[in-house]
């Protein structure tokens, strides 16, 4: 087990210095960079809070959807070529719910202020 | 260093002209470039922009139209009355400046969510959606046997196209299958009529003013095909900027679109335009995995493309608003 303090603080840290101390100095085409450096890093403390959790839930819906094991990408794989063949489609019980679920997981990580997202979070998550 | 050869090149074409002051480099990719300056003129400097590829960068890639169609077509748009700046020069080999176009610099905004915030375009922007609908009526008017040579796409083409491109990514996304698998579903076929199609209209490729759309810009991904895909390319929800329930570029209502589009004479198929509207949002979704494979293979190892592959589920998101919709 790696030590402490966790990958989320350390990268949080960065984060912060980045935005409170090293943004006021800077100015033009790298002050705009440096923003989405910041964003950069923000994503990635996102992602490693909630990744866990939401790949865990993801695998398990594709092992129900699918009926098969196998890793996050090999279940993801599959998926893919079953709509692509037709043998899946909106039709199939849980798709839908399966892909609204895996979309706002992403989008929570990616681009939690998107419109699109917040509305539908609105709506219930 | 490149104001020598600018200032060269318009005191052959501009008369009474000088030279040039303020050459800056506005955009520029590694075969495009975009640059503005000021033409010096005994009656009042010139606003001007040059677009090039630099010596060296002859190959367009395969889905452009190449500037000196890109060229041809501004003039075409701007002798026709649709909102375009005006050409004054097409280079030549000897003017050692690459090659590329010299047109007349039109004053305005281009950055879309200055102009769907800022005070200066409250009063035109309730009217953009309709005017839209009237500047694509005349776009797709343009004469035909006028135009530069173009490559044609059909919906069904297009689809094939998208289709291998996002595979070559090798990024099995469920919600882009889904997609596609849609798309093919809902091809509407080749449409009744032919056009020139702009291919890349959108909010961010317009110059806007307090009076509304002064110019079209980046003609670069033109072609002929069905005029309904520039519809439905204007609606993506990637170009509202937030505003989502105004799905005109952030401006205003399908409806309006519509409304403008058959004032000017012209008849909207609303089916074929959600179509192209799926298709685009698919479209961008995959440029954005295209970004996110060359950040990873180079040579733009850049932050900023980086971030772009991850904009992809943006657009899975809407293309499940589209095609899944939840309830209420």
């Amino acid at each position: 087990m790696q030590d402490e303090p966790t990958p989320i603080e350390l990268t949080k840290a960065v984060a912060d210095f980045l935005r409170n101390d090293i943004t006021p100095l800077i100015s033009g085409h790298q002050a705009f960079k440096l923003r989405v450096a910041v964003n950069i890093l923000d994503l990635v403390t996102r992602q490693l809070t909630r990744e866990e959790g939401s790949d865990a839930k993801e695998v398990e819906r594709l092992r129900a959807l699918l009926g098969v094991e196998g890793s996050l990408t090999d279940l993801n794989r599959a998926l893919a070529e079953r709509i692509a063949k037709g043998n899946v489609d909106l039709a199939t019980p849980g798709l839908a719910e399966h892909l609204w679920a895996t979309t706002m997981d992403k989008l929570a990580v990616d681009q939690p202020n998107y419109v699109s997202y917040k509305r539908e979070l609105e709506r219930g998550g | 260093m490149i104001e020598a050869e600018l200032s060269r090149s318009v005191q052959r074409w501009c008369p009474g002209a000088t030279g040039v002051t303020g050459a800056a480099k506005l955009s520029g990719g590694a075969s495009q470039e975009t640059w503005r300056f000021d033409i010096t003129h005994p009656d009042g400097p010139i606003g001007a922009i040059l677009r090039r590829s630099p010596k060296g960068y002859g190959a367009a890639p395969t889905r452009a139209a190449g500037l000196a169609a890109e060229a041809q077509l501004m003039q075409l748009a701007y002798e026709a009355g649709v909102p375009s700046p005006r050409v004054m020069h097409v280079l030549t080999p000897d003017e050692d400046l690459g090659t590329g176009f010299i047109m007349q610099r039109v004053e305005g905004e281009t950055i879309a969510r200055k102009i769907l915030r800022d005070d200066a375009f409250a009063v035109a922007r309730p009217l953009l959606a309709r005017q839209i609908g009237g500047v694509l009526a005349g776009l797709h008017r343009l004469p035909q046997d006028k135009l530069p040579e173009l490559r044609s796409r059909n919906a069904t083409q297009e689809i094939s196209e998208f289709d291998r491109d996002y595979r070559s990514l090798n990024w099995p996304k469920p919600v882009f299958e889904l997609a596609l698998r849609w798309l093919r579903d809902n091809d509407p076929g080749p449409s009744a009529e032919t056009t020139l199609v702009h291919g890349d209209f959108r909010n961010g490729n317009l110059i806007i003013g307090a009076d509304g759309v002064r110019a079209v810009l980046d003609w670069e991904l033109a072609h002929l095909g069905d005029p309904m895909e520039d519809l439905g390319w204007v609606c993506v929800n990637s170009w509202r900027f937030g505003e989502i329930d105004k799905p005109v570029g952030g401006f205003g209502s399908r409806e309006e679109l519509f409304a403008g589009y058959e004032a000017a004479g012209r008849r909207v198929d609303p089916a074929r335009v959600k179509f192209w509207e799926v298709m685009g949002t698919l479209r961008w979704g995959i440029m954005c995995g295209g970004m996110m494979q060359r950040f990873r293979e180079g040579p733009d190892h850049s932050m900023e493309r980086a971030m772009i592959g991850r904009r992809a589920s943006e657009t899975e998101i809407d293309l499940l608003r589209l095609l899944a919709p939840r309830g209420g």
